[in-house]
């Protein structure tokens, strides 16, 4: 028995988001826990992950130490294949090239909607949040991964705003609208791993992290969540991973 | 339409301003200050760069000096420029994807309590809509087809936007309206004396804004010959028949970001942002006055950024170069 290693819950969403990605795919991915995790399954599993950034990067590897404060400065360009506009790099997702999105998300409701728009009434909102930047694009048209912390206030019963479609109102709706393409896959939290049922598109719990009960999940989510009577784990952030997560951002911008 | 809406303009009204401007290869170089009065009050003004980058932050320093006002601006993405433009009252209305200085600084405080008391508009597209309305705007077309938006509440709560059905495939698509800006504000690292302009790094959606615009102003961090542009015409990016007026300011995109040349004033921007969450609307009065309105001219305004911190962005930023 080795002894259990410490780690942060922002370090345990990059590791658990980051294993979902496939070698070879191509992944356009947001700043934060998102970048940090697309950059550890480039050098863990997935060598051949080909990263997308918004502001026109294709193909870049990120340096350690130097996490860009968002997708459209000069750092995300180190040893990029490609520079190109912002429109195009865009398009490439409405063309198909794009295997999967990977964003951080505010709030999402039982179908995968992500808001990040409003909290509270959008015609007279609570909070006035940043807003869409490229997520509505991504999420209308390729496969999504969300990393996001598990909290009530967080996994609502129905988004208080659509900014980045999910399954919208489950079922087919989500073709039905004309969004023929893409949609959730996962959703990563510091509980548990989430996928979408193949009917109903209603969020499921897939597997819980270690020390991670399903009566925690339910605590920590605003809606009725479907659980295995004997659920699945996930196996704990390795030395190998957190040395690496540590490695690329030693000042803790994310993953502190 | 309410003041806060910007309107398309009619296609030969289009043809017919472009027309007018004097296209000629001619010199065009001016000081800030002049190039501020080619601004007038109630114009869309769309600005270059995204987010923290190549941003022409000391002609918006000029234009909030020029007292300008009812500025409708269009930016991909809308970092700390667009609290000063709120705050100053050079405008009431942005239009952009995203709005906050960056995703580690968190909500723009300035940002938030101007659109949640309702005097000022952030008016929310998509990324990718923003980038195909510019398209459409430097393509001459009135709009363009596009597969994202549906569904989601960022189409439901905007008014010009469209669905239709293909009428060779029957697929649904959105259609997004052009957007030709009266004038278009880029900065760029260098260009000629006639605004032919050259972009190293990231071009964001400058070439398209530029080409959609009625007027373009050019700021540049240095001034070449266009004997120097003749000889890698393939670099100009945005060509001189397009730009009216060329500023040269170095360091134009301080406390942001020009690619290769400074990163962003990161010790200036944690503070800012410190600064204003405390007490948003005195910490952006006083930062107005003291950086803005205060300084006798640019030079001035960059040594209260400091010279530490403009030494320090600028080892980071050429690094890029580095292997």
């Amino acid at each position: 028995m080795t002894e259990p290693l410490d780690y942060t819950a922002s370090e345990l969403l990059a590791v658990m988001s980051g294993r979902i990605l496939v070698d070879g795919q191509t992944a356009f991915a947001g700043v934060g826990i998102p970048l940090l995790a697309a950059v550890l399954a480039q050098r863990t599993h997935a060598a051949g992950l080909t990263i997308l950034f918004e502001g026109g990067t294709l193909g870049p590897f990120v340096v350690a130490g130097e996490l860009p404060p968002s997708t459209n400065e000069q750092r995300c360009t180190r040893r990029a294949n490609m520079l190109l506009s912002i429109t195009d790099v865009l398009l490439l997702l409405q063309r198909g090239y794009v295997d999967v999105g990977f964003m951080g998300g505010a709030q999402i409701d039982r179908h995968g909607n992500l808001n990040s728009s409003f909290i509270g009434d959008p015609a007279d909102p609570a909070v006035r949040l940043p807003g869409t930047g490229g997520g509505n694009d991504i999420a209308s048209l390729t496969q999504m991964i969300v990393a996001m912390k598990h909290e009530r206030r967080r996994f609502v019963e129905k988004v208080d705003f659509v900014t980045s479609p999910g399954y919208l109102d489950g079922g087919a709706s989500r073709e039905e609208s004309g969004l023929v393409a893409g949609g959730m896959y996962r959703v990563v939290t510091d509980l548990a791993v989430m996928g979408f049922d193949d009917e109903t598109r209603r969020m499921k719990v897939l597997a819980l992290h270690p020390g991670v009960t399903a009566q925690e999940v339910r605590d920590n989510t605003g809606f009725d969540i479907d659980i295995a009577a004997e659920p699945k784990f996930t196996e704990p952030p390795t030395g190998k991973e957190l040395g690496i997560l540590r490695h690329l951002d030693p000042d803790r911008l994310y993953t502190a | 339409m309410s003041d806060r809406e910007i309107t398309q303009k009619p296609y030969l009204k289009l043809r017919a301003d472009t027309q007018a401007r004097d296209r000629s290869l001619r010199e065009k170089v001016m000081s800030l200050e002049e190039a501020a009065a080619l601004v007038s009050d109630g114009d869309h003004v769309a600005i270059g760069g995204c987010t923290m980058s190549r941003t022409p932050f000391a002609m918006i320093w000029a234009l909030i000096r020029a007292r300008k006002s009812g500025l409708h601006c269009s930016r991909s993405i809308t970092s700390s420029e667009g609290d000063l433009l709120f705050a100053s009252g050079v405008s009431e209305h942005i239009l952009t994807s995203w709005f906050s200085q960056g995703i580690v600084w968190g909500i723009s405080r300035i940002m938030r309590a101007y659109t949640e008391s309702k005097r000022a508009r952030f008016e929310e597209w998509s990324h990718m809509a923003i980038g195909l309305r510019y398209r459409a705007g430097a393509m001459g077309v009135p709009f363009l087809p596009m597969r994202a938006m549906m569904g989601s509440d960022v189409a439901g709560q905007l008014d010009n936007i469209h669905e239709m059905e293909c009428p060779f495939t029957g697929e649904r698509v959105v259609l997004v309206p052009a957007l030709n800006p009266d004038i278009a504000l880029i900065h760029v690292q260098r260009c000629d004396a006639y605004g032919n302009g050259q972009i190293d790094g990231l071009e964001f959606m400058d070439i398209d804004i530029a080409m959609a615009a009625n007027r373009v102003i050019l700021t540049t961090e240095r001034i070449v010959s266009n004997d120097q542009i003749r000889r890698a015409p393939d670099q100009t990016k945005i060509p001189f028949i397009a730009v009216d007026a060329v500023v040269e300011v170095p360091y134009g995109s301080a406390p942001h970001e020009c690619y290769g040349v400074y990163e962003p004033f990161f010790d200036h921007m944690d503070w800012y942002a410190g600064r204003m969450k405390p007490e948003a609307e005195a910490g952006i009065a006083a930062y107005l006055e003291k950086y803005i309105y205060g300084p006798a001219d640019w030079a001035e305004f960059l040594s209260l950024l400091g010279m530490a911190d403009l030494l320090d962005a600028s080892r980071r930023g050429r690094s890029i170069y580095n292997d």
